[in-house]
């Protein structure tokens, strides 16, 4: 990866972050150098992987030490419906020996071996801190490979320490955009094509929002990546129009993508009705004729109504109950107006990975009384929801054992949850974990102090004869 | 004598091993009010802390100075300094564990040079001890940093206790710690905190005093504090460690513990004797023999007294001889492969073979010496791809989590042991040692053929 690639991904014209701050030209959200003893996120061949990897078919061979690989293959969130590749940790594994005498023959023979064994459509080769450094050329190395057995061995020059694992995102956008797209045609196309770049299928989340789209008319063409195959990326280029959901993480896609083959695209959020509605609505105006409209009209009036009758319920039981609402990004709002559909009220939520055009959203969505939380670690946030006597704490998994070691109820909204939210289904979803969250019958117990611990002793026995 | 096969593929599929900072990192956690400092890329620390909390189910505090391209051109002095200063302010350890990693090994930073200048300029900081640990990530698995680390934690000098240290609430007054009898034991990373746990129990159940390096019962076990934790909220503490000189024993658990042991004899003169395994009768039969001798020991050359063990345990040895005699039925015969770390595939392998098991592939991580004791004639080092291709036709598989996907193709029933263990609860409690833990494994190992109706 050659440095002005970076700086050109760092400056992304497509993000808010670098063209809302005026004159100042770049936000420091995007630059901004990770804090020695205080930084907590992964890098950005974490980023990368996040990216890539939910390709199920596809073998992802991690050229580096056995760290990178060793310590993280196998347990991404992404759900597939067909190949289980993805699930496969390959990796060089590298020693001292290559680390002196370099790493490509081990490189090239690490792909020859992967192809050899297990026939993938192609590998994504990563390159890591340790080869990035020794100067292994990651490009040569593939491109030999690709041509001596026809197979795309696609390079991701992401090495951990460029950056954050925004950044990573990105990079891994890059290869796709660089090798992937454009490389094939579908079978056929349809007016109401469309891409959907950024949702990763987390614990299934996809299988919520597909059916909609089925039923309205829309196609989706290329899922970038989640539940995807590695040819149906290979012709995104053909959709009419590029639906960016968690917009940030691949936003180079979305605009290199309406440059080169002109597909213009929008962001999105599938959490909350509000949301769900506005983003069939708005991609039925931006591809469809006024049938489709109608279609989609009809469908979110039969949806929004099936879900009134099955939210009853659990919006009786959580109304005003108050979440801090601790997450990156377009979810800062996205959940929060999930939680406005159920009754809820956020009283704080954060605005670290934030754009303007988000803290617009939550500031709006949070009243006068609402924190924003600029930065926040483990302790601040604790402090936080004692502070707003708040009953829950909404995260991600790295802050579940804070919320649960303070015996406050937690419920995991990133990465590495395990229940699906998106979409009309996707609430319902929600709406059952807070509520599970909230009155589970342990919180009195693990808060419950012991007999001889209370300042007014319960009664005595009396012991003896 | 086991022949020792190194695979000859350039590429591991489904790595078994982890990488030696996150060993280091594990055995640094074992000490009371620490913080370890990953000297790398966010990327180290943050693999490294999910694979940990989600294995324990805990918070588990984790630093890294997040080196960058060019701080690691320049050198990574800058973010070492502005790490720990950083540390020292937000967590207020009373302990810094510091391990490099494969970006800086590679790079070369002059380590003992800029501990040297950073404490030069910041005297202030003199109170704190930083344990320093070498852990390139090409080099070894998680045994091996983490015996690595115990070395260096078992190396540095903690000065001598000075009084408001030792006065800690739960610990009994200075003049009982040092007229009680003191045992240093090396736990090593085949044991988990339950493990830990039972160890302390039985120690001290011979009226000795236990020291425990790295003691992860007190800090990954799974308990609920009053306080939100920085830092660690138990294990070793700095005070014990200061202590370690006058322990009169060294029990080393696990063959990786051996350099550790050698070096607090070379330091103190403590003699030792290394235990490369805890479960099975014979083993701890050894283990509390060992301690009765300790518990037994006269400054007088003319004691009379026999060692004694506990009522306790030796009721728990006539269960265990029973538990025995009613799983032998199951394991008798029954086929098993293991993939796991040498220190706990040298210890299950043996617990097996003696219940009559027969073990069919064994595939571990990382050289040792242990590996050539091994119960069976060959050893792979190498990953679940070289498991998957030796363990069919066999009855049982014992790996971690990352097995279950070849076990379910194999249709071979697993049970997970090692790290990860990402889809069973109690990682944190879970207990295989001693005549009880082995008791609760065998059957473990037996419910599952009872299950399966064999």
């Amino acid at each position: 990866m050659t440095k002005p690639k970076i700086a050109d991904l760092l400056n992304e014209p497509g993000c808010e972050h670098n063209h809302k701050k005026g004159q100042q030209g770049k936000n420091k959200a995007c630059t901004q150098q990770a804090k020695p003893g205080a930084a907590q996120g992964g890098c950005a061949f974490d980023g990368a992987s996040i990216a890539l990897v939910p390709i199920t078919d596809a073998a992802h061979l991690v050229h580096g030490p056995i760290a990178c690989a060793g310590n993280s293959w196998g347990s991404r969130g992404s759900l597939s419906s067909g190949a289980t590749t993805y699930k496969m940790g390959f990796t060089t594994d590298i020693s001292e020996n290559d680390i002196i005498f370099g790493g490509e023959k081990r490189l090239y023979e690490a792909i020859t071996q992967v192809i050899k064994r297990y026939h993938p459509p192609a590998i994504f080769v990563y390159s890591t801190c340790v080869t990035a450094l020794i100067g292994d050329d990651l490009d040569a190395v593939c491109e030999a490979a690709s041509q001596k057995f026809s197979t795309p061995v696609i390079p991701v020059n992401s090495p951990g320490f460029v950056g954050s694992k925004n950044l990573g995102n990105r990079l891994g956008g890059e290869s796709l955009l660089d090798y992937v797209v454009g490389t094939a045609e579908p079978e056929y196309t349809t007016p109401y094509d469309i891409n959907l770049i950024g949702e990763y299928n987390i614990a299934g989340e996809l299988w919520g929002v597909l059916p909609l789209f089925e039923k309205v008319g829309i196609r989706v063409l290329s899922k970038i990546t989640g539940d995807a195959t590695f040819e149906e990326i290979r012709y995104a280029h053909r959709a009419k129009l590029n639906v960016m959901i968690c917009s940030k993480a691949l936003i180079n896609m979305g605009r290199k993508m309406e440059e080169r083959y002109g597909i213009p695209y929008i962001e999105e959020s599938f959490y909350g009705v509000e949301d769900m509605n506005r983003c069939l609505r708005n991609i039925a105006q931006k591809i469809g004729d006024e049938a489709l409209q109608q279609r989609v009209e009809t469908v979110i009036a039969e949806e929004t109504a099936k879900l009134d009758i099955a939210l009853a319920p659990y919006r009786a039981r959580l109304k005003d109950k108050k979440m801090v609402l601790y997450t990156g990004g377009v979810k800062s709002w996205s959940v929060m107006s999930a939680a406005h559909d159920l009754g809820m009220k956020v009283v704080a939520t954060s605005t670290k990975k934030s754009t303007e055009e988000d803290k617009a959203k939550i500031k709006k969505l949070l009243g006068k009384d609402g924190i924003a939380l600029a930065k926040g670690n483990a302790k601040e946030l604790l402090k936080v929801i004692a502070k707003t006597k708040a009953d829950m704490l909404v995260a991600g998994g790295r802050n579940q054992y804070t919320a649960l070691k303070a015996r406050i109820p937690f419920l995991d909204i990133n990465q590495e949850r395990h229940n699906p939210y998106a979409g009309y289904v996707g609430l319902i979803e929600m709406a059952k974990e807070f509520d599970r969250a909230l009155h589970s019958p342990i919180w009195q117990q693990v808060r419950q102090p012991a007999p001889w611990e209370l300042s007014v002793p319960p009664e005595k026995v009396s012991v003896g004869k | 004598m086991t022949t020792i096969t190194r695979n000859k593929k350039s590429v591991a599929v489904n790595p078994l091993k982890q990488s030696p900072p996150l060993g280091a990192a594990l055995a640094f956690l074992g000490l009371k009010g620490i913080v370890p400092l990953f000297h790398g890329s966010q990327g180290c620390t943050a693999f490294a802390k999910v694979l940990l909390v989600r294995h324990f189910r805990e918070a588990i505090p984790l630093a890294t100075t997040a080196m960058t391209e060019v701080s690691t051109i320049l050198g990574g002095e800058e973010n070492i300094e502005q790490a720990i200063l950083t540390l020292v302010e937000k967590a207020q350890p009373n302990l810094l564990g510091l391990l490099t990693t494969g970006l800086t090994e590679t790079r070369g930073d002059d380590m003992e040079g800029i501990l040297k200048s950073i404490r030069q300029r910041h005297p202030e900081l003199d109170y704190l001890p930083i344990i320093f640990v070498s852990t390139p990530d090409y080099k070894g698995s998680l045994q091996d940093g983490f015996a690595a680390a115990v070395q260096s934690i078992v190396a540095t000098d903690y000065g001598t206790p000075i009084k408001s240290n030792v006065e800690t609430f739960h610990e009994t007054s200075l003049q009982q710690i040092t007229s009680q009898k003191q045992v240093t034991i090396l736990a090593g990373s085949l044991l988990a905190p339950g493990d830990v746990e039972e160890i302390k129990e039985i120690v001290e159940a011979f009226g000795l005093k236990v020291l425990v390096i790295p003691d992860l019962s007190g800090s990954v076990d799974g308990h609920l504090d009053d306080d939100y934790n920085s830092k660690t909220p138990g294990g070793t503490s700095l005070s014990q460690l200061q202590q370690l000189k006058r322990s009169l024993f060294t029990i080393a658990i696990g063959e990786s513990m051996g350099p550790a042991a050698e070096t607090l004899q070379q330091r103190f003169g403590t003699n030792y004797e290394i235990l490369p395994r805890l479960t099975g009768l014979a083993a701890v039969d050894k283990f509390l023999w060992l301690l009765a001798q300790i518990a037994n020991y006269k400054s007088d050359p003319d004691w009379q007294l026999n060692p004694q063990v506990p009522q306790k345990y030796q009721r728990q040895r006539r269960q265990l001889q029973d538990a025995i005699l009613d799983t032998h039925f199951y394991l008798g015969g029954k086929k098993v492969s293991l993939a796991l770390e040498p220190d706990l595939l040298y210890q299950t392998s043996w617990l097996l073979k003696e219940l009559g098991a027969e073990i069919q592939a064994a595939v571990t991580t990382t050289k040792s010496s242990i590996l050539k004791e091994l119960p069976i004639d060959n050893v792979t080092i190498g990953d679940l791809e070289d498991l998957e291709d030796l363990a069919p036709g066999s009855d049982l598989i014992i790996t971690n989590s990352q097995g279950k996907r070849l076990a379910d193709k194999l249709n071979i029933p697993l049970y997970r042991m090692g790290y990860p263990i990402y889809d069973r609860l109690g990682n944190g409690s879970r207990c295989l040692v001693g005549y009880r833990g082995t008791m609760q494994f065998l059957f473990a190992l037996g419910n599952i053929f009872l299950e399966l109706g064999h």
